[in-house]
């Protein structure tokens, strides 16, 4: 019957063979053994795609099988050898069945997110194991993963960096304990510590190759925690969103500063923070969070696959550091620069708010932000008190001495 | 299915901060006591806001990796989990003995076992000792040897000072080292004057923090005298004045304090079979027995 199906067009990837594996077998049987009440009259059959199976009403003979195809008779008093026939040339819907019924369980997230890669609620089986045969490729952060299917059936993930996608295996760091991936996130390509763990500084170079469904999950919630989860209920229509005053009316402790920071006079000081922080070039994660219930923030939330719920343990620290900043006065300063000086100045900043500093070549003095150009900035505008133009920062300062 | 969740600090700063959450998860993953372990942070990820909504089990046990009970234990970790109905008082403490609380958590609807923190276990008195054994190489340390427990010492918490004196206390009694003393690195007895508290030549000093940081790697070595600058590292044991002092940084970095997580969960009512003996076990110092 697959191979029907599979003969519709040349163009269409074929279904693959599949053997069926005992401990699907077995497993089928058990799920019989479980169902329903002999007692009670017809017990439930165990539904597959295009057929179901059942067990004749409170038999324990070896003809208690019952077969029954979409569209057509059932067929009773089979055997369990006679059963296993039927079931052998259905591999794929029965392997289907036992992967996400067994293998990978009720758990809603991971079982929510592993349907989803290979489009189970969307595709027949014949579809989905002719791409999984294929391998079927999913993006999720910085990530690829991979889904592929064996020839019993089950299925295997290809878990690395997107920028690594087509490199062989053997030329990554390959893993196979999900925990590996901890030390993978602790740091970035430089060596710098990863507080957030959807900033988009994931380093490349490794490989989680033929993963099983229960560990590929692990890898994913391992690298970006929580994002699966909570995209899960994001689906569900069950995302609880916590935006920012509310979440910075409950912080206490060095961090109850926050609150006094909303002052009742608009939004703008978040949508700083959220254009700082919560960019999709900071932070992968979707920002669904606004300033209130009623009043949105006038700053995109970002293209990721995974939302933010609230704002997260580096805003509240940061929002606690410009909460003290924002409570200064505002001066008038007056520099002496050039045109070329101010855009210099201007650059610099730019440079480092990109983090684009490291990239800037050693000797490309046309770059503003050049260390060469930046030093003879500083060495032509700072005073021996480290001032801009020898202007102080306080007024008083000048006083002094 | 029985779930261990493991809550600790965590670090913006100090990637080194997790890791003992982390091993201390792996050694207890490794004994099959729980069906699954996992880690909740307040400055990392996954935050204790959102650990809950990945826990697959219906029995969870959450243990807070922390040395007191105090600000984090009773306000901020119950309040992030949305323990509901959480107050201190269900804890039934006097600053030392809180044991375990079970409460619905709010945003899975399930209920959840939460347990008081490790430090204040009277199991963590036996990992202090443990350290002094690992320190000294020494499964035996305790004659003429003093032991200094340092901890935090902060005007805020006086909780903070209950823990570490219980387990000095605890030490004292045991009769095993020739002097015990409790220090603090922000308040009087303060661990700078080590030497003028001990008369002991040999001194092993214990820190009772949960991971190595600012304070047990830079701080305690510089204030006790191990090092003028921090970065010139210091050697097990450096001479102080007149006093040989033994230190080893954090004790929450000691293999054994998977045995007090585990003690924790199991007075809450988790079923741990020999997952208690297997920890222990794997967790003895190599030397002697």
């Amino acid at each position: 019957m697959s191979d029907a199906a599979s003969a519709a067009t040349d163009d269409d990837p074929a279904v693959p063979d599949i053997d069926l594996p005992s401990d699907a077998f077995d497993a089928v049987l058990d799920a019989l053994d479980e169902r329903g009440d002999p007692d009670e009259g017809a017990s439930e059959p165990l539904r597959f795609e295009g057929f179901a199976v059942a067990v004749d009403d409170g038999s324990d003979a070896d003809d208690r099988f019952v077969f029954d195809p979409a569209g057509d008779d059932a067929r009773t008093g089979l055997s369990e050898r006679e059963l296993h026939a039927e079931l052998a040339e259905r591999a794929p819907a029965v392997t289907d069945w036992y992967v996400f019924e067994r293998v990978i369980g009720e758990f809603g997230p991971r079982r929510a997110f592993l349907r989803w890669i290979e489009d189970a609620d969307g595709a027949t089986v014949a579809a989905r194991y002719a791409a999984l045969a294929e391998g079927i490729e999913r993006a999720w952060g910085e990530l690829t993963i991979t889904a592929t299917v064996t020839d019993r059936g089950e299925r295997r993930y290809d878990v690395r960096h997107a920028d690594d996608i087509g490199v062989p295996v053997d030329d990554l760091d390959a893993h196979a304990d999900p925990l590996d991936a901890r030390e993978i996130v602790k740091l970035d390509a430089k060596d710098r510590y990863r507080p957030l763990k959807t900033a988009p500084t994931l380093r490349d170079g490794w490989v989680f190759d033929d993963m099983g469904p229960k560990d590929a999950y692990e890898i994913v919630e391992t690298i970006y925690p929580a994002t699966v989860a909570n995209w899960h209920r994001e689906r569900e229509g069950d995302l609880d969103v916590t935006h920012w005053r509310e979440t910075m009316e409950r912080q206490s402790g060095i961090y109850g500063v926050v609150k006094t920071w909303d002052r009742g006079e608009g939004h703008d000081h978040v949508n700083w923070v959220a254009e700082a922080c919560c960019d999709d070039s900071q932070c992968l994660k979707r920002r669904e969070w606004e300033y209130d219930d009623d009043t949105d923030l006038d700053v995109d939330g970002g293209d990721g696959v995974f939302p933010c719920r609230e704002p997260c343990s580096v805003v509240v620290s940061a929002a606690r550091k410009w909460t003290r900043l924002e409570s200064e006065q505002p001066r008038t300063y007056e520099f002496e620069l050039t045109p070329s000086e101010k855009e210099q100045v201007e650059a610099v900043i730019d440079a480092v708010a990109d983090g684009r500093v490291d990239e800037i070549r050693e000797a490309d003095t046309k770059e503003g932000a050049n260390r060469y150009r930046t030093r003879f900035l500083r060495a032509k505008r700072f005073d021996d008190d480290g001032n801009l133009g020898g202007v102080p920062t306080d007024p008083d300062e000048a006083d002094e001495e | 299915m029985q779930s261990l969740v493991i809550v600790a600090h965590g670090s913006h700063l100090n990637p080194e901060s997790s890791a003992p959450t982390y091993d201390h998860a792996d050694t207890i993953r490794a004994t099959g006591a729980f069906d699954e372990v996992k880690t909740g942070f307040w400055k990392e990820e996954p935050h204790f806001r959102e650990v809950l909504r990945t826990v697959e089990g219906d029995e969870v046990y959450v243990v807070p990796l922390f040395v007191s009970e105090g600000y984090f234990t009773e306000q901020v970790i119950p309040r992030e989990l949305r323990l509901d109905g959480w107050d201190v008082s269900a804890w039934g403490s006097d600053g030392l003995s809180a044991d375990q609380a079970t409460l619905v958590a709010d945003d899975i609807d399930r209920e959840v076992h939460y347990c008081g923190p490790v430090g204040t276990h009277r199991a963590m008195t036996d990992v202090i000792v443990r350290r002094a054994e690992s320190v000294t190489d020494d499964p035996n340390v305790g004659e003429g040897f003093g032991l200094a427990v340092v901890g935090h010492g902060t005007e805020r918490n006086e909780n903070s000072a209950k823990a570490i004196e219980y387990h000095a206390d605890r030490i004292a009694e045991r009769d095993r080292f020739d002097e015990v003393k409790a220090l603090y690195m922000d308040e009087d007895p303060e661990v700078d004057d080590l030497p003028d508290f001990f008369e002991s030549d040999d001194v092993v000093l214990v820190p009772l923090f949960i991971a190595d940081g600012y304070h047990t790697q830079e701080d305690i070595p510089e204030d006790v005298g191990l090092c003028d600058d921090h970065t010139e590292g210091y050697d097990v044991p450096t001479a102080v004045e007149d006093t040989r002092i033994w230190y080893a940084g954090a004790v929450g970095t000691e293999p054994l304090m998977a045995d007090v997580i585990l003690e924790r969960a199991a007075d809450a009512g988790a079923d741990l079979g020999t997952a208690l003996d297997a920890v222990r076990e794997t967790t003895r110092v190599a030397t002697g027995d």
